[in-house]
């Protein structure tokens, strides 16, 4: 019988959370395990597609220069789409394209990969291909993990979930309750090879530089959501997703939004030619503020997804996993250097990310889900609106301009009366302003 | 008793695509595997160790990536692991490379002896299934090839059940000897944690040409005489005719037996024919 093992920290899950809390925890002179499902860090980790600059040089600077990174993001733009018609605004900033940055796009199966193999050259121990079932418990304190292999349990002192959206453990462990539809929206998506040149060329590109494009409206049959368009190297990322209560709602498919929006005008052309060869789809918890778990208990901390930190309305998810992840490796190493593992001591994780941007972000849109959720008019009434006064005004027809302007208004309070229009304006300043 | 099992990493075949133009195997970016005949030879080795005691050594031929699959052999509980890592041994044909872990064996042997030496059947990636009895040959001991059971083994020898086109054969060998093995032979474990854990900290031992006897002319390009001129798959077999016998299986026999006749292929004896006559 081999002596067992223990661990200062356990980390469940290799993806940008756990990877951080890990390579936090072992810059502080901890022992540290991430223990990862997939067959590889990276394998099943899904996101939109970009990685934002700043917050990620945080954990390891300058790692622009040797991570795997698709495109650097030099343009933002936003489609309203109506119909066959679509209203566009949009940033372009050419300095983007140098370091320090401000996005790239990244392809996470390559992208976590990198990140696992520099946490591992830190002395990170990752063990994948092994799903954690449980908490093991001493009494009431946690001692480790248990994992679905033979002879699996592994103790430690202080156990990081960064498990995911599903968060299977922190839901046993009694700290996340069940997911709503209304807390999590189905995502899929479709990596579309193309050559390099057609990049460049349809989306108005130097050479290397890369662009996102968000589709709103239309683009998802009017339910609360964006679809998105996001160029790598040789390949576009093109998904959407919707919050699930409104997919359930209307009975909709997300395969069948996808190939909705693969085939309107304005996407149409951007694809065109291309050949999908991957299909992805996962849950990403957009609950918002309110829906954030318990996060710590004695001994337990929950980081990235698992937390529901992300921003929706930013399309902001990797950089606060990596931040939470970053504070959780930080407390652990405290606490264990304090031999404080209480649920006191724990705490101190929550605190330090109410002064970070992690939870001022989500406290500041505390309030959106709910806005939309009661306010469809923001993803139906509204883009016809604009798509109806651009049309309006773009629209050379001998009509004198003043008429033009209370033509387009008429349509505007056609739409939506006068007092709900202020209502609306009101409700959306106070909720995002 | 020391067990030694050969086992080299290929591209995993089940997500490598055919490049349409040039017909050949896009490798880039397909993951490695053990080759998955190989992993059986493992697992043999390692029930065969956990029921007879001893211990197990895998030993690969390949590059420094190569010990990814090493590891995974540790954390299946291989005991010890080598690869056999040198620009010199590149460009090795199935001569050369069964010369070449040949030669390791020998080192091992003679250094900590060997009692059964195990390889896959073929790899997937080339399908000779010529380095297994290549090994055998060069180190003079007896080979079973094809092996999907063994019935035993004890001190000095060992019985196992050979798959043949038209049956099956119980063989004995004595030891050392080679298997090379099937897939039905076993199934392979799960990893258990302590094993992961100690496979991920785990560095294999490399041997680079330097490391053992070798003959320069007998590895690499140099000991590789064969080219590959062509490769298509044969075509399938055609023509045959089929007799359904499941309503009136004695009249199907007879006219079999009369269409074997007909066509030569069971022929009347003369003498026997003179006696009819």
């Amino acid at each position: 019988m081999r002596a067992v093992e223990e661990f200062d920290v356990i980390v469940v899950g290799a993806g940008p959370a756990g990877l951080a809390a890990a390579m936090t925890a072992v810059r502080n002179g901890m022992k540290t395990i991430v223990i990862e499902r997939g067959e590889f860090p990276g394998a099943k980790n899904v996101m939109g597609g970009v990685l934002y600059t700043q917050p990620t040089s945080r954990l390891i600077p300058e790692f622009y220069q040797e991570a795997p990174l698709e495109r650097p993001v030099v343009e933002q733009r936003y489609a309203f789409l109506e119909g066959d018609n679509a209203f566009t605004a949009g940033y372009r900033a050419p300095a983007w394209a140098d370091p320090p940055y401000n996005a790239h796009t990244v392809l996470r199966a390559k992208f976590d990969r990198w990140l696992a193999k520099k946490a591992e050259a830190e002395g990170v121990l990752i063990i994948t291909e092994t799903v954690v079932e449980d908490l093991l418990y001493k009494g009431d304190a946690v001692v480790g993990v248990r994992t679905g292999r033979a002879e699996g349990d592994v103790r430690g002192k202080v156990v990081i979930l960064a498990e995911g959206v599903n968060a299977l453990i922190a839901k046993k462990a009694g700290l996340h309750t069940q997911l709503g539809p209304e807390h999590v929206a189905v995502a899929v998506k479709e990596i579309i090879s193309l050559p390099r040149e057609k990049i460049e060329d349809r989306f108005c590109l130097e050479e290397g530089q890369g662009a996102t494009l968000e589709l709103l409206g239309g683009a998802t049959a009017g339910m609360i959501g964006t679809a998105f368009i996001y160029t790598n190297q040789d390949s576009l990322s093109v998904g959407i997703g919707c919050l699930l209560s409104e997919m359930v709602k209307r009975q909709a498919n997300p395969n069948d939004l996808l190939e909705r929006l693969k085939a309107h005008p304005f996407v149409r052309k951007l694809i065109q030619g291309g050949e999908t060869k991957e299909y992805m789809g996962h849950l990403i918890p957009e609950g918002g503020y309110k829906a954030i778990p318990k996060m710590y208990r004695q001994g337990v901390m929950v980081v990235g997804d698992a937390g529901m930190l992300v921003n929706g309305i930013h399309r902001e998810g990797s950089n606060l996993a990596m931040v939470s992840g970053m504070a959780a490796g930080e407390v652990a190493a405290g606490a264990i250097n304090s031999h404080d593992l209480s649920e006191q001591s724990m705490k101190l994780y929550q605190d330090r990310l109410k002064e970070t941007f992690v939870l001022k972000d989500l406290y500041k849109y505390r309030n959106s889900a709910h806005l939309f959720e009661e306010n469809p008019q923001f993803f139906t009434t509204y883009p016809e609106i604009l798509s109806g006064a651009a049309r309006e005004f773009f629209t050379v027809d001998s009509m004198p301009k003043a008429d033009k302007q209370k033509k387009i208004w008429k349509m505007v309070t056609g739409k939506r009366a006068k007092g709900d229009l202020i209502r609306d304006m009101w409700k959306l300043w106070r909720t995002m302003g | 008793m020391h067990f030694v099992v050969c086992l080299k990493q290929v591209p995993d075949t089940s997500e490598v695509r055919i490049d349409p133009k040039t017909n050949t195997l896009m490798r880039e970016g397909v993951p490695s595997i053990i080759n998955p005949y190989d992993a059986h030879a493992l697992e043999e080795a390692l029930a065969l160790r956990d029921k007879a005691g001893g211990k197990v050594t895998v030993l690969s031929m390949g590059p420094p990536q190569a010990v990814d699959s090493l590891r995974k052999a540790v954390s299946l509980g291989a005991d010890e692991a080598i690869l056999l890592s040198d620009r010199a041994f590149a460009g090795s044909d199935t001569l050369a490379t069964s010369y070449i872990l040949a030669q390791a064996l020998e080192k091992i042997r003679q250094e900590q002896g060997i009692d059964l030496v195990l390889c896959g059947k073929q790899a997937i990636d080339g399908d000779t299934a010529q380095v297994g009895p290549g090994i055998a040959r060069r180190l003079d001991i007896p080979q079973l090839t094809y092996v999907i059971k063994v019935d035993w083994i004890k001190e000095g020898e060992i019985q196992v059940h050979r798959k043949l086109e038209d049956g099956r054969e119980v063989a004995r060998a004595k030891l050392p000897a080679l298997l090379t093995v099937e897939k039905e032979l076993n199934e392979i474990r799960y990893a258990t944690f302590p094993n992961m854990l100690r496979a991920a900290k785990y560095e294999p031992l490399v041997w680079g040409a330097d490391k053992f006897h070798l003959s320069p002319a007998e590895m690499g390009l140099k000991g590789s005489p064969t080219s590959v001129s062509r490769i298509f798959a044969p075509p399938g077999r055609t023509g045959g005719e089929q007799i359904m016998a499941i309503d009136d299986p004695g009249s199907a026999a007879i006219s079999l037996v009369g269409k074997l006749f007909q066509q030569n292929i069971i022929m009347v004896h003369p003498i026997a024919r003179g006696g009819r006559d």
